[in-house]
């Protein structure tokens, strides 16, 4: 298997998060679309540690994973907020940081 | 088709990340241009469930198990409350997108296509050889209880930090 397999797809779902992260007004889906972003990150690392044989890389994945979890709950607990105080979550409507 | 694959590649290997990276790109697509919240949020299931059978296929089988339960255990869960608790409207959405999503058309091609070239340019050729057995667990604790210690401590507190951050911050008072 070669390795540009692996980092063209982890390329291609990076860029799609970018879009995602760029076009969407939505905070929830700007949320997914960050997953997106780490995800084809972690596949990156995941490639490398198999061209090096090494597990650095598996261990570098598993920090993603658990920061990525800890990023999606204190997320979605801010967008509740944002929720309950503004009726709204569209994005681009928040042009203060006031409550 | 022999002058393609090198005398390492296993077929077998490669025909299933084909099959698996299509269907990823294609749900990855359908998350950033659905109409649909929900609908988004369960394409996003179908691509972290591609990148666990990926991880697979790159014998890291410790990473695939916790992607399946991490992500799409709880984090999708996670997904589908805050959709629920925030949505105004069922069904189809049509304000989803910023006025000027279309510029991220543009941005996001560009950057693909800079990564795409630097990789070619840096990797092609290069076979990864497929490990006779995947990467145990035991290589990976030893990582994570030695080199990695400090982070890994670290971490567990930068998870208790982020489960009562949460707690204060989505709590009605």
């Amino acid at each position: 298997m070669y390795a540009v397999n692996f980092l063209i797809l982890a390329a291609v779902l990076f860029s799609t998060g970018v879009f995602g992260v760029i076009a969407r007004r939505n905070a929830v889906m700007v949320l997914m679309s960050i997953e997106l972003i780490l995800n084809s990150v972690n596949l990156n690392l995941i490639a490398f540690a198999m061209m090096n044989n090494s597990p650095e890389g598996h261990v570098f994945a598993l920090y993603v994973i658990a920061v990525a979890a800890a990023e999606v709950g204190v997320g979605l607990a801010m967008v509740l907020m944002i929720y309950r105080n503004r009726r709204s979550i569209a994005l681009d409507e928040l042009s203060v940081m006031r409550g | 088709m022999s002058s393609m694959l090198g005398a390492d590649v296993n077929v077998a290997q490669n025909v299933g990340f084909y099959i698996v990276a299509a269907i990823m790109v294609f749900g990855a697509l359908r998350v950033v241009s659905g109409r649909n919240v929900v609908h988004a949020a369960l394409w996003l299931v179908v691509v972290l469930g591609g990148v666990a059978a990926q991880y697979v296929l790159a014998a890291a089988e410790f990473v695939a198990i916790s992607q399946v339960m991490v992500y799409i255990g709880a984090v999708m869960v996670l997904f589908l409350f805050g959709i629920m608790l925030t949505r105004a409207t069922i069904g189809e959405e049509s304000d989803l997108n910023n006025k000027n999503w279309s510029i991220g058309i543009p941005v996001s091609l560009l950057l693909a296509g800079t990564l795409v070239w630097v990789i070619v340019d840096q990797y092609r050729g290069e076979v990864l050889s497929s490990p006779d057995e995947p990467m145990s667990t035991t290589a990976i604790s030893d990582v994570f209880l030695r080199e990695g210690l400090v982070p890994f401590l670290a971490l567990s507190f930068v998870l208790l930090a982020a489960a009562v951050g949460a707690i204060v911050l989505a709590r009605k008072d």
